[in-house]
């Protein structure tokens, strides 16, 4: 807790000084610049933002990136990534560094409003969960009561456990440790019964586990904690091409258009894909948006839609495996809802 | 004192030759029963380390070298068939395969694939220069260290950095790997000795302004973490400065950690200064040299002599804590090791500890080389100060 507030004050000082460095025209800024300034994970987030051998970035915050690119240029290539620390994400935000933060982070009020950013779209619906050992045969993180549960400690983490078990009347009994690598090791070594984390970072730990089948992911989810791009407050243009360049990856998810045949559907009948593919008569939906009338064609042909993103990067077809849950379409249980585009 | 009128003395008129020692005090019995197994409780303790090294030993070969795998293009090589990869369930090793894939991208970072012959050279370049500058034996250290510390770096940077002589332009944000960590702690290393000579001479000033001066850099730079001088050069910096003055990021963080190495030198060079009797001082000044060739001629080739293993300690200590930019987001070594863990086609069970073992090592391998080259130098200008 106290690195978050080190952080804070610092972004709070960070933006009582650079207002004036941050443009307040982000869009014609990066037009003229001729790309887009993404801040990602330096640091490296097992399906959010990696770089392979030869530099090139991939994964579901990398998408967004591109996505963006590809609805104000139609080159999804026109991205520079800026690796950022937990630390320093905010001040490069507020300084104007970069046009827009793609860096899982959690939305929350105070980023929200205190340190002067703009979230709204959602590219991951993550939440604190549970991974147990299959041995123990629960099925529920109700049933965990009197279990040792292995926790980061001086996180958000370790509170939300406390409040948890407290909540539910159950009895826990906490190994916590400072680092992440001592937690992952402690509980491959058996130390524990339970981990807990971010469910996102679960099913990257359990690749690292001796015996990954051995272990389970509960299905509960204890806290929200929605990772979506961040822009800076003021820039009311700039915030909605970003949000809706991920509103345009689940439009498509709903209408059908992939990838693959999104040449396709140009040709199609049905009026909401053509208005949405740029193909109707006098929609101005582009232009009004402050970019080309293909822009939603760009975002798909370049990256496909958000359930393909999803897919190669954290669900079936990655090593992760994640299963939709929370990020589902709304039409299937999720909660992924784009507004209309129209 | 032989003499013939007497006959009854005996008196050996030559030396008989030295007989051998006794059998158990000599060779490798007598060594190991003197030092390893001399009564009842140095031998349990033998025996305890004894055991202790060959198990961990083994362990360590067994991991490191006889499981370990060498060759292999993705996870599948290096994870257990539970873990969905090809070894047997209960597999453990190093994974080679990862570092000998990621190995160009854990030496120069982000560097453009097509591009990466320029670091290469680079690291070529330096490792030219300097090398015969440290070897005594090469003659014309003037110009040697003339190219190895103003020429070559001048190379260098437009060498790495592009856009003169149709080089294709590359930003510091995509620098990255050893090449950061070389980067950084070279020029710490050049720049911080003679800062640090020239403040610690400040410090001791019979003039007001230039005393209080250093001090209150010394002090203030020694009195804050490293990782602060870092993140107020990266991010407060920009800042106070005016609004369109753009200092690059890297060239920010190089001017950080040289202030801060500067300023820890400054007190290494004072330590041995203060050594120095004031005999030398006086003696200097009766021969009527002048402040600068005082201190040049007699009291510095003194002073520095004698605190060569804590400007060592000083250089090995920066070279270690450049691992500290990846607080700015700039990935060293170890940060771009660490990044590479992230990989979604080489994520296993052992490729973080793998990866860590090669940064150490690599690490280490500097390190030891500096301590052993010190070794050399305070031998080779021992000159009675040895106890």
């Amino acid at each position: 807790m106290k690195k978050t507030l080190l952080t804070a004050a610092i972004a709070a000082a960070a933006f009582g000084f650079g207002v004036s460095a941050a443009s307040a025209d982000t869009l014609e800024n990066v037009k003229k610049k001729g790309f887009v300034q993404c801040g990602v994970n330096g640091a490296g987030l097992l399906g959010f933002a990696s770089q392979d051998t030869a530099g090139n970035w991939s994964g579901l915050d990398i998408d967004l990136c591109k996505a963006v690119a590809a609805s104000v240029f139609g080159d999804a290539t026109k991205v520079k990534y800026t690796p950022l620390s937990a630390k320093d994400r905010f001040p490069a935000l507020q300084s104007g560094e970069i046009d827009l933060l793609a860096r899982n982070t959690t939305w929350t009020i105070s980023r929200d409003t205190q340190l002067g950013f703009n979230f709204r779209a959602v590219n991951y619906y993550d939440g604190q969960g549970f991974m147990a050992k299959k041995s123990l045969g629960v099925k529920s993180a109700l049933e965990l009561s009197g279990a040792a549960v292995c926790v980061q400690t001086g996180t958000t983490t370790e509170l939300n456990l406390a409040d948890y078990f407290k909540a539910n009347k159950m009895d826990y009994k906490p190994v916590v440790f400072e680092k992440q690598e001592e937690v992952d090791a402690a509980y491959d070594a058996g130390r524990c019964d339970v981990y807990t984390t971010d469910q996102s970072g679960l099913y990257a730990i359990r690749l690292t586990l001796k015996q990954p089948d051995e272990h389970v992911i509960l299905p509960e989810i204890i806290s929200k904690e929605p990772l979506g791009p961040a822009v800076r407050q003021g820039d009311d243009k700039w915030f909605d091409i970003v949000s809706y360049a991920h509103y345009a990856m689940v439009t498509a998810e709903e209408f059908g258009i992939t990838q693959a045949n999104v040449d396709e559907m140009l040709t199609s009948e049905n009026p909401d894909i053509k208005r949405f593919l740029g193909e109707e008569k006098d929609s101005t939906i582009g232009p009004d948006l402050g970019v080309d009338n293909k822009w939603a064609y760009n975002i798909i042909k370049a990256v496909g839609n958000y359930g393909e993103s999803f897919e190669r990067n954290v669900g079936e077809g990655s090593q992760l495996k994640i299963s939709r849950g929370l990020n589902n379409l709304w039409s299937k249980g999720g909660l992924q809802y784009a507004p209309p585009i129209r | 004192m032989t003499s013939k009128n007497n006959d009854i003395a005996f008196v050996r008129s030559h030396m008989l030759a030295a007989e051998k020692p006794p059998r158990q005090e000599i060779g490798l019995a007598a060594w190991l029963s003197r030092n390893l197994f001399s009564g009842l409780f140095d031998t349990i303790l033998t025996l305890v380390s004894l055991t202790l090294i060959v198990w961990t030993g083994a362990h360590l070969v067994n991991w490191l070298l006889v499981n370990a795998v060498w060759f292999g293009t993705d996870r599948t090589f290096c994870a257990t068939v539970e873990q969905g990869g090809i070894q047997p369930n209960g597999w453990s090793g190093a994974c080679w395969a990862f570092v000998g894939e990621k190995f160009s991208y854990f030496m120069v970072g982000a560097y453009p694939v097509h591009e990466r012959w320029r670091p290469y050279l680079v690291f070529a370049l330096f490792a030219a220069t300097l090398a015969p500058l440290l070897m005594p034996r090469v003659p014309h250290k003037a110009a040697n260290a003339l190219l190895a510390f103003v020429i070559m770096p001048v190379i260098s940077f437009f060498l790495l950095h592009g856009g003169v002589f149709g080089l294709m332009p590359v930003e510091t944000s995509l620098w990255g790997g050893l090449l950061v960590t070389l980067i950084i702690s070279y020029v710490g290393i050049v720049v911080s000795l003679p800062v640090g000579i020239l403040l610690a001479l400040g410090r001791r000033s019979q003039m007001a302004v230039i005393r209080t001066l250093c001090i209150a850099f010394i002090e203030l730079i020694r009195g804050v973490p490293l990782i602060t001088v870092l993140f107020l050069a990266s991010y407060m910096l920009p800042l106070f400065l005016p609004p369109g003055t753009n200092i690059d990021k890297f060239l920010r963080a190089v001017i950080g950690v040289s202030m801060f190495a500067s300023a820890y030198m400054a007190e290494v060079i004072r330590g041995g200064l203060q050594a120095i009797p004031k005999g030398q001082f006086e003696g200097a000044d009766s021969l009527g040299l002048s402040y600068w060739q005082k201190m040049a001629l007699i009291v510095m080739p003194q002073a520095i002599k004698l605190v060569i293993p804590g400007i060592v300690n000083t250089f090995i200590g920066m070279f270690k804590d450049t691992s500290l930019v990846s607080i700015i987001s700039m990935y060293d070594l170890l940060g771009i090791v660490r990044a590479s863990f992230a990989d979604a086609n080489w994520v296993s069970s052992v490729t973080p500890l793998t990866g860590l073992v090669f940064a150490g090592f690599v690490f280490w391998l500097f390190c030891f080389s500096m301590s052993r080259y010190s070794g050399f130098i305070e031998r080779r200008l021992d000159t009675g100060h040895k106890r």
